[in-house]
């Protein structure tokens, strides 16, 4: 007896049964993990990284340390609020004949403006008269353009000679980070990006709400009548789903525009004159009715499966025990749906606030995203720290309610038709 | 629909009628903008809206002029006869068939590369040991989650500077990327239901793992895969944010070419796109359900 207990287990080959288990169990947990990593490498490397080089970016611009090698170290000693030595003005000089015939001059005045606007040109001219300028070489700049013996001119070339730099998230937040003060408020003018965040966030969420109050009846019709006909009424559900993004929006087009369905419908019936039909489109009410039309399903599917759970007898039971009609739905069926109007209104708004398609056809003026900044500054201006600094403030609010998503809901019970 | 039981009372009557015409008001909000693209595509008018002629169902006030202008527009010589060298012309020089090509080739492409990656990874994510899951599982989704613009702008920077920007690969591999959500969470869900104790029986009768993979496993969430394809294949279909940034007008798609279409000239062209694209998403509409109900009777789930 004793001496059975004492030997330990062995498999057919004399290894102890312990340790075969272990290798059998790790060689099966590298089979799972052999089966995922393709696609893992594959998110990684052409999703993940890609995103995080982006991110980078927002902190990161060595253009101007870059293309002025002369004058970086000089900036970096000098103090910011001093007046500029003449050793300086000279190094200066030198690096702008450099850019100027290495044609990179463009890109250090793009670089200076994004920090001080309207220095684009100081630039640019100066250097095209950079081969001429004799010492002393402060007051050939100053009489060339006054604008050289200005201190704020030079802050902002030590702002810019900066390459790791919190500026473009200052900037996003409307601050301006400066040598002296540290982060100080911008003009009330350039006060766009804080405006343009509450909009987005007020614009995804009055399509959280009225997703939610025209997807909960439907989803309860759709639970609590018979499956042959729910079944025909999820269709209706179901296509708009599957229906072309663009498809949805250019039919609001068509629907909301002046000429369009609903204002020719209003004029038909003496609601409006027909010169003064109502602008439904090309503004916030137009960007608002599309989303939400198009995030509905995203909001009844959830909701959905979640009330086909509930058994009918909960409510059978508040009634027989004296609850009128509409306190058993608010005390016994509501709470019993928060489940599914929690996965559906985060759904929904998690992918509210990234929509950039429906605001840039839809949208106009007054109906734009933050999305669309970050596009214009992508596309247009071509700033694309900026860019990246308005995407990583957005990326950051998007990933904190899909890590709360995940906590609650759990991405696992994700459900899609 | 289902008889009220006697005992309601007329307020509770009303209110069941009324009810149920609120929600006859939600599904025609959700319908009806797609089914009005329809009627307007066979406007003779190049407008957006219904003209008088249409409302008093002129026939007149109705053609296919705009079904044929999505062949014709780009061509070299739309008003040449019907033959071989027609079709060629449009085949090779008309805009939207260039666009319906390069949908077709890049969705296809995409749904193959995320669909196989993906199953795979489901079938190992579903998986017991599998360790870390929860996070793997949350990189695996996120394509979904983040904003297209933040996507689509990382990818046209690292793109470029792999030298993948402006071609069939990088739009491809965009695409594929934002398919890969959808084929993982439709396999998993598939995967729930499935009975481990089948691959044990098949491996106690001597199947190796591959044979039992595809013989036992793989008949069984085909459906799954099937319909994750589905899912994967439109998303690719309808997706212009990526195409935006990373394609150059040879990789121009159907939704690319719609939005061109919106923002610079509009013309009902888009509409009679549009009604086929809805005829489009009927047909997958109906295969999926199709797909979702024999997997249920293969895994014996009978519906109550």
């Amino acid at each position: 007896m004793s001496e059975i207990s004492t030997t330990p287990l062995t498999a057919a080959d004399g290894t102890p049964l312990k340790k075969k288990l272990a290798q059998a169990m790790f060689r099966s947990r590298v089979r799972a993990v052999g089966l995922v990593l393709p696609l893992l490498g594959f998110v990684l490397a052409s999703f993940v990284f890609p995103i995080l080089a982006l991110m980078w970016q927002g902190v990161y611009n060595d253009t101007f340390e870059r293309l002025m090698p002369n004058l970086t170290e000089e900036l970096r000693i000098w103090d910011g609020v001093s007046e500029p030595t003449e050793e300086m003005y000279a190094l200066l000089v030198l690096d702008l004949k450099q850019n100027r015939a290495d044609r990179t001059i463009g890109k250090v005045a793009s670089r200076v403006n994004q920090e001080l606007s309207g220095t684009r040109s100081l630039f640019t001219s100066t250097a095209r008269k950079a081969e001429k300028i004799e010492p002393p070489y402060r007051e050939s700049l100053v009489k060339i353009k006054k604008k050289w013996g200005k201190l704020e001119v030079w802050q902002a070339m030590k702002l810019t000679n900066e390459s790791l730099t919190p500026g473009y998230y200052a900037t996003s937040l409307d601050k301006r980070y400066t040598v002296d003060q540290g982060f100080i408020e911008r003009d009330k003018k350039r006060q766009i990006y804080t405006k343009l965040f509450i909009r987005t966030l007020f614009i995804s969420g009055s399509v959280m709400f009225l997703c939610l109050l025209l997807g909960y009846p439907v989803a309860y019709l759709l639970a609590t009548l018979p499956l042959k006909y729910s079944n025909l009424l999820m269709i209706m559900v179901l296509l708009p789903f599957w229906t072309s993004l663009l498809v949805r929006t250019t039919a609001w087009i068509a629907i909301l525009q002046s000429q369009g369905v609903v204002n020719d419908l209003l004029v038909w019936v003496g609601i409006t004159a027909d010169d003064s039909r109502f602008s439904l489109i090309y503004n916030m009410t137009g960007t608002i009715i599309a989303m939400t039309h198009i995030l509905l399903p995203f909001m009844i599917l959830p909701l959905y499966s979640v009330m086909k759970t509930i058994p009918p007898s909960y409510m059978r039971a508040a009634r027989s025990l004296g609850a009128t009609p509409t306190l058993a739905f608010i005390r016994v069926y509501m709470p019993q749906t928060v489940p599914g109007i929690g996965a559906g209104g985060l759904l929904v708004f998690i992918l509210a606030i990234g929509y950039y398609i429906t605001p840039a056809l839809v949208g106009g003026q007054d109906g734009q995203l933050i999305s669309n900044m970050i596009a214009y500054h992508m596309q247009k201006s071509l700033n694309w720290s900026l860019a990246a600094a308005l995407g990583g403030i957005l990326l950051g609010g998007v990933l904190v309610l899909y890590w709360a998503y995940d906590r609650i809901i759990g991405i696992d019970n994700m459900k899609l038709g | 629909m289902a008889q009220l039981p006697p005992y309601t009372t007329t307020g509770e009557r009303i209110w069941h009628y009324t009810f149920r015409f609120i929600c006859g008001l939600i599904f025609l909000f959700l319908i009806l903008p797609i089914l009005i693209v329809l009627p307007l595509s066979f406007n003779v008018e190049p407008y957006f809206s219904f003209t008088p002629g249409m409302l008093a169902f002129d026939p007149d006030a109705f053609s296919l002029r705009w079904y044929k202008d999505i062949f014709r527009n780009g061509m070299q010589a739309p008003d040449a006869p019907l033959d071989w060298a027609w079709m060629s012309d449009t085949w090779n020089n008309s805009q939207w068939m260039r666009a319906i090509r390069n949908s077709f080739f890049i969705g296809i492409c995409a749904t193959l590369l995320s669909t196989s990656l993906g199953t795979v990874a489901a079938i190992g994510l579903s998986r017991s040991e599998m360790p870390h899951r929860r996070l793997i599982m949350s990189i695996l989704i996120s394509p979904m989650i983040v904003p297209l613009v933040i996507t689509a702008a990382g990818m046209f920077f690292f793109y470029s500077k792999v030298h993948l920007s402006q071609t069939y690969l990088g739009v491809i591999m965009a695409h594929a990327v934002l398919g890969t959500p959808f084929v993982i969470i439709t396999v998993t869900a598939t995967l729930v239901g499935f009975d481990k104790s089948l691959v044990r029986a098949s491996n106690s009768l001597g199947a190796g793992p591959i044979e039992t993979f595809f013989k036992i496993q793989m008949p069984l969430i085909v459906p799954g895969v099937i319909s994750g394809g589905l899912f994967a294949f439109i998303t690719s279909f309808d997706e212009v944010v990526a195409v935006l940034f990373l394609a150059s007008p040879e990789q121009r798609t159907i939704p690319r070419q719609m939005w061109s279409g919106i923002r610079e000239q509009i013309s009902p062209t888009i509409l009679a796109v549009a009604t086929l694209l809805v005829l489009l998403s009927i047909v997958l509409l109906t295969v999926i359900e199709l797909l979702r109900r024999r997997s249920e009777r293969l895994r014996g789930i009978t519906r109550t």
